[in-house]
């Protein structure tokens, strides 16, 4: 499965909105808490076996699945 | 401000063996056996303190429940782990069912053997043995400073929550739905006198959703209530299902031009609940409306990334960094509305 339709997936765990587009901003659909943004952390290291630092907790790198997939991208090939 | 006190270890569970602890003989050699003497107020007493109870007895399940049922003291065990696994085991699937810290466990047994398997594998667990119960009350680990409300109703509180993750887990739809199914109603409120002793008792009892980790005494909670350049407001949240309390607490200093976030804490049983991120954009929107700048302060600890993470995906920002403490930021000019799954009242 590519990169995108991973996200897509686990991100139609925690939103009732079934068609999230790729540069839909997820912090304005208003549902990110605490546990969420770890989620979401943690899954990107587990599934695409990164490791996100302290400074990449940037929410413009988790804004939307573009800049996900970018970052994704960007840490990969670092 | 003494703000650095060191925490004081607290018993927040005590977690029984049976057998020649919690009464007199082996349940399965003797279907009678009777209750210890004292046990009976002994676990009143610790259900009043707000300290939670569960079981890890190695034990054929029904029988030993029926047996609890029979005394009627079933219902103040969270939890019970009645099997024929190791203590040890039985004891962290409590820890993670509870989510609360492995140093904040009390494990009582008649045997060494146990107490040593419990020991070897979780050095942080405090084990005691059972010969010893009757002077188990009068240990400061024991002794919570506080009996607030909260910590009477703690038992009920837990018990709702295990209701609540039942039709979590059975539950099909996005997590969203979920949340907008439980019909939650948050409020902000200022600090009252009458909410001094639960502020007292979050910042002693919070280390995983908490910022700083700062903890202030009754005295300095007063003063601070009452001050013109602080707000400290407390957190209530309630459902369908019942009352979690007062869950949250904030402390901030607000100066002419800068306010800082100096504390930020919320109990660990409203972890995905949105909390944190409502209260956070309750503080951008005060801060919007006064038109001051926005600091937060943080103190790393090997247990609160949640509350940096949580931070940083409000918008804010580092602008200063000390080995483990750091200074935030916040961005003002993207505000989070509140989402539409909970009910926020605020009360000034």
């Amino acid at each position: 499965m590519e990169i995108n339709a991973k996200i897509r997936k686990f991100l139609s765990r925690f939103f009732k909105k079934h068609e999230i587009a790729d540069t839909d901003d997820i912090f304005a659909l208003g549902f990110v808490n605490s546990l969420f943004a770890m989620q979401l952390v943690m899954f990107l290291e587990k599934e695409f076996g990164i490791a996100v630092e302290t400074k990449d907790l940037d929410f413009n790198n988790f804004r939307t699945i573009e800049s996900m997939i970018q970052f994704v991208e960007n840490k990969q090939s670092a | 401000m003494s703000q650095a006190k060191k925490k004081e270890k607290k018993i927040k569970c005590v977690v029984w063996d049976l057998d020649h602890t919690l009464w007199n003989g082996v349940l399965l050699e003797d279907r009678n056996v009777q209750l210890r003497e004292g046990l009976l107020e002994i676990i009143k007493e610790l259900d009043n303190r707000g300290i939670l109870q569960s079981i890890a007895s190695k034990n054929e399940h029904n029988t030993t429940m029926a047996k609890l049922e029979e005394f009627g003291i079933a219902e103040y065990f969270l939890y019970p782990h009645i099997n024929w696994n190791s203590k040890s085991s039985s004891i962290k699937n409590i820890v993670t069912s509870l989510n609360i810290g492995m140093d904040t466990i009390a494990f009582v047994d008649d045997q060494p053997f146990e107490r040593e398997e419990v020991s070897f594998e979780l050095p942080d667990v405090f084990c005691w043995d059972a010969a010893d119960v009757h002077a188990m009350l009068d240990l400061p680990e024991m002794t919570p400073t506080f009996i607030t409300e909260d910590s009477k109703k703690r038992r009920h509180m837990y018990m709702s929550d295990i209701e609540r993750q039942k039709v979590e887990e059975e539950f099909t739809g996005p997590q969203e739905e979920f949340l907008a199914s439980l019909e939650m109603v948050l409020k902000i409120s200022k600090v009252g006198s009458d909410d001094l002793q639960r502020a007292e008792e979050l910042t002693v009892r919070t280390n995983q959703l908490n910022t700083t980790g700062y903890t202030y005494s009754y005295e300095e909670l007063d003063a601070l209530r009452q001050s013109d350049q602080h707000k400290l407001m407390i957190v209530e949240l309630q459902d369908k299902y019942g009352e979690y309390g007062k869950i949250g607490l904030v402390l901030i200093e607000c100066g002419e031009q800068d306010w800082k976030i100096k504390l930020l804490l919320m109990s660990c049983r409203v972890m995905s609940r949105g909390v944190g991120s409502i209260l956070m954009n309750h503080i951008l929107q005060l801060a919007h409306q006064h038109n001051v700048r926005l600091l937060a302060e943080f103190v790393k600890t090997d247990r609160n990334r949640m509350m940096y993470v949580s931070y940083k995906f409000a918008g804010f920002k580092e602008v200063e960094e000390n080995g483990d403490h750091v200074l935030f930021e916040a961005d003002l000019s993207r505000v989070q509305p509140f989402p539409d799954y909970v009910k926020v009242h605020v009360l000034d």
